[in-house]
């Protein structure tokens, strides 16, 4: 029995690919097992190679492996993409219909199972899927009835009768390859797992449930990729709560739209990818200087330009720290996992509030994309803190003679109260031009540094975010910290066990915030460390550069990049970190 | 109840003297007074430019936003609370090149708000450009031989767009202008009105004299119905455009907050944000 192992179901985009992952791993969840599922897509709808894999454990994990134990393959081009990922004892379950045969080299075992066939016997040759899922899970040694509560929901509406049909296909799926082999594989069963209820989701999905959570009513949001799914689950369930999504002419509207609405006094998002982000970054001055707060999500994908649009890449981080013309007081947070997209959602509300400036939660394909196994979310963690806002006059003072509430009030911590329009004494105006107290524009050079120094004063003493790195801090003296960010703290994590168990002492980091840059976090784990080696996907090493202007240290900073559109793999951790510490060189 | 007076504050206007945009603020401000607003129940949102500032020589609340977005922020605003009265306001240049994108699906969208732009057919406070709605030969800095692009015609476009009200008004008929942003505020749903609001130092070709000369008012034209898309549409080509009043109205449309399937009528910005537990658990059942 296996304590973990990857399963990949390939074929032509729009076959079904993503259902039929969707269903295996959904009662593996319920199984209690631990998994990270990464779609392979391509930007088109139909047609084109598409896969997904799921990894499953039975202890948490949060990356892709460098291998593959089970291919469930619908063409023959899923066998040739794919294969090689394969080991020696691994399986491939293929649809007997195309004929399928191995490539040259392939030691895997190969069943070619009439999944169309099959199907076809039952009632309906789509459901090869659920052939597939009843095969893969007698390899596997998954109980069967583990898919009657997923089918159910799946087809409730269509019937008992398609649920039967469905759950019947599963069965003799299973009940092929037990004729076949005579029961589970050696070496492809799965220990038991701990049996706990868990949820399974993508960071995307994270993040916009954690908007809802944070009291979030409005987003207003331009479809891209990697970043829809934020806006797709808001329309769904945001007006049971109601609020609405606004699918705006563009990015600019969005980010304009934002601004309008939490200055009115509602809490608002918008989300979107580079080029959108690079629209936006006129509209997130104007945040800055009229201290408007606004949550903004980037999901990164592949740039610059168009980039590769369904690709994994980190390298926004440059522009959404520098972007903007002046000088404005901004926060960026970049979450690692499906359950801190969360609850730093969550939190970008609250600090967006607090010191009235825009907030980006940075994010990467990978993450907000790739499903994992997320720990049951506390409510009693959801806390709404709207900082200085005033939303009614009580306790105002009588504006006379046109006189206007001091908005810009030049407070010790450069936060002043903010009055929602509408409120009796709150009148003042708001405007991107340089400003006096109230509000009014003023070019007066005394006034000017003044206002300057307010709003940079806000954020110069740090800021109220609760965790700005996550940290495995295993040695007091390691020999290597890894630093990463984002969505490579499961790959960073499996390099790390690797050298450990060849005996390298190895500590490991990962940036949880960007900007302002918790400097004093992160430099005890530099200094401490014999060598730090920087994961990041990008080409020029954004990430290790920062460090290096914040924390200093230089000579022992290294650089590991992956800018070819894919995730890092385990392997390729490991395989750079011990170059770095066996070859002193990258 | 407030008065226009009430409307009013102490800065000083650093438009030129004899500027159109006077007459639209004080027009504005009238057509506030009328309706029985109090300055805490407007927020006035506009755009940069010369025109721009006009949000902070109204005693209201005001966002003086960046250039051609007025039109966004107000939508962002009025949704986060339909309480508010919600103007928008701009030149030609905010509403018509830089901002345009916003300005036709404003118009589609169909938010309760009311769009106020100043057009003056030239660039001011760049000092001298031309515009979208400058005419064909028009000279500026930026055209010294003309201009070799056609003028745009906002009220046809914004007709073919969808919108519901559309009207025109002229600095001099402060009269009419009040009455027209006053049926504006009113009407519920995106109101566009163009004011002809000339620039007395950049632009010499379209004075007050010009527009005098050639402007048709559609209130004194017999037989003319603005609830006709079509009646409309055909004034508009035949005058070039060059009329005055209440162009077109459709009262039966419903405004984008009224279509928004469980949009309370309570504001957004006055809704209570927390989740009870219930149906934060059943949020979260969907992933389990």
């Amino acid at each position: 029995m296996v304590k973990q192992l990857s399963w990949k179901v390939g074929g032509q985009q729009g076959e079904g690919i993503d259902s039929t992952g969707e269903i295996f791993s959904t009662a593996l969840n319920r199984l209690g097992y631990h998994l990270y599922g990464y779609r392979h897509f391509s930007s088109r709808i139909k047609g084109g190679h598409s896969n997904t894999k799921i990894r499953i454990s039975i202890r948490p994990i949060r990356a892709v492996s460098d291998d593959l134990d089970v291919l469930v393959a619908f063409d023959q081009e899923t066998i040739d993409l794919n294969a090689h990922e394969l080991h020696s004892g691994g399986v491939i379950l293929a649809d007997a219909k195309f004929k399928p045969n191995l490539p040259e080299g392939v030691t895997a075992r190969l069943f070619s199972v009439p999944f169309t066939k099959i199907a076809q016997g039952v009632g309906l040759a789509q459901m090869k899927n659920m052939v597939a899922v009843g095969a893969s899970s007698a390899i596997l040694g998954l109980p069967l009835q583990s898919f009657q509560g997923v089918i159910e929901e799946k087809f409730a509406r269509k019937g008992q009768q398609v649920v039967d049909k469905n759950m019947q296909a599963i069965q003799e799926g299973a009940d092929y390859i037990h004729a076949e082999t005579g029961g589970p594989l050696e070496g492809l069963q799965l220990e038991p797992s701990d049996g706990k209820k868990r949820l399974y989701m993508i960071g995307n999905d994270a993040i916009a449930l954690g908007a809802i959570a944070a009291g979030a009513r409005l987003m207003a949001a331009y479809p891209i990729t990697p970043s829809s799914e934020i806006m797709e689950y808001l329309i769904k369930r945001l007006s049971s709560f109601g609020g609405t999504v606004v699918q705006t002419e563009d990015e600019i509207a969005a980010i304009s739209m934002v601004l309008g609405a939490n200055y009115g006094g509602v809490r608002a998002l918008t989300a979107s990818a580079g080029p959108g982000l690079s629209l936006m970054t006129e509209a997130i001055g104007l945040s800055g200087m009229t201290e408007t707060p606004a949550v903004i999500v980037d999901t990164q994908r592949g740039g610059p330009s168009t980039g590769l649009p369904t690709k994994q890449e980190q390298s926004d981080l440059n522009a959404m720290v520098y972007s903007t013309h002046g000088e404005i007081p901004k926060i960026v947070i970049a979450p690692s996992t499906a359950e801190e997209c969360f609850y730093d959602t969550i939190q970008a509300f609250n600090l967006a509030d607090k010191y009235q400036c825009p907030v980006i939660i940075l994010s990467d394909l990978a993450l907000s994309l790739g499903k994992q196994t997320v720990e049951p979310l506390d409510y009693d963690r959801i806390e709404i803190d709207r900082g200085k806002l005033i939303t009614d006059s009580e306790g105002l003072k009588e504006l006379e003679n046109s006189e206007l509430f001091k908005r810009y009030e030049r407070t010790e911590d450069g936060i002043s109260p903010r009055v929602q329009p509408g409120v009796k004494n709150g009148l003042h105006h708001v405007t991107g031009v340089e400003h006096d107290e109230t509000g009014r524009p003023s070019e007066n050079a005394v006034n000017r540094k003044k206002m300057v120094e307010k709003r940079l004063r806000k954020l110069a003493q740090g800021i109220d975010f609760k965790d700005p790195i996550y940290l495995d801090d295993r040695h007091e003296e390691p020999d290597l910290l890894i630093v990463g960010i984002n969505s490579t703290r499961g790959v960073i994590q499996e390099g790390l066990e690797r050298l450990e168990k060849e005996g390298m002492k190895v500590n490991h980091l990962h940036l949880r915030q960007l900007l302002p840059f918790p400097t004093e976090a992160v430099r005890p784990h530099v200094e401490k460390a014999s060598k730090v080696i920087v994961v990041e996907n990008n080409a020029t090493g954004q990430l290790t550069d920062m460090i290096k202007l914040h924390v200093g240290m230089g000579e022992k900073i290294f650089h590991v990049g992956k800018y070819d559109g894919n995730p890092f793999l385990p392997s390729e951790v490991y395989n750079q970190c011990k170059e770095l510490l066996v070859h002193g060189h990258v | 109840m407030a008065t226009f007076k009430e409307f009013r504050n102490k800065v000083k206007p650093n438009w030129c003297p004899g500027c159109g945009d006077f007459s639209v603020l004080a027009a504005m401000q009238r057509a506030f007074a009328n309706q029985g607003l109090e300055p805490e129940d407007v927020v006035l949102v506009s755009g940069i430019g010369c025109s721009g500032r006009i949000s902070g020589y109204l005693n209201s609340y005001g966002f003086h936003g960046i250039h051609g977005r007025a039109l966004p922020i107000a939508q962002g605003l009025k949704l986060a609370n339909r309480d508010l009265t919600v103007v928008a306001a701009g030149g030609d240049g905010d509403g018509f090149a830089i901002g345009m994108s916003h300005t036709i699906h404003a118009i589609r969208r169909n938010v309760d708000l009311t769009y106020i732009v100043m057009d003056n057919q030239v660039y001011g406070l760049t000092k001298g450009q031309t515009s979208p709605r400058s005419e064909m030969g028009f000279k500026t800095k930026s055209t010294p031989k003309g201009s070799i692009e056609s003028s745009i015609a906002p009220l046809e476009m914004a007709l073919t767009a969808g919108a519901g009200f559309v009207a025109q008004g002229f600095s001099s008929d402060l009269k009419q202008l009040t009455r027209l942003i006053e049926a504006g505020l009113t009407h519920k749903g995106f109101s566009l009105i163009n004011v002809f609001s000339p620039c007395v130092t950049y632009n010499k070709i379209n004075t007050y004299d010009w527009f005098k000369e050639n402007l048709v008012n559609l209130d004194k034209e017999e037989g003319y119905n603005p609830s006709n898309r079509m009646m409309a549409m055909q004034k508009l080509m035949e005058s070039d455009g060059l009329v005055t009043g209440l162009i077109y109205q459709n009262k039966e449309r419903k405004s984008y907050e009224e279509l928004i399937p469980g949009f309370d009528e309570t504001p957004l910005a006055k809704q209570d944000l927390r989740l009870d537990r219930s149906a934060f658990e059943e949020l979260v059942a969907e992933f389990a």
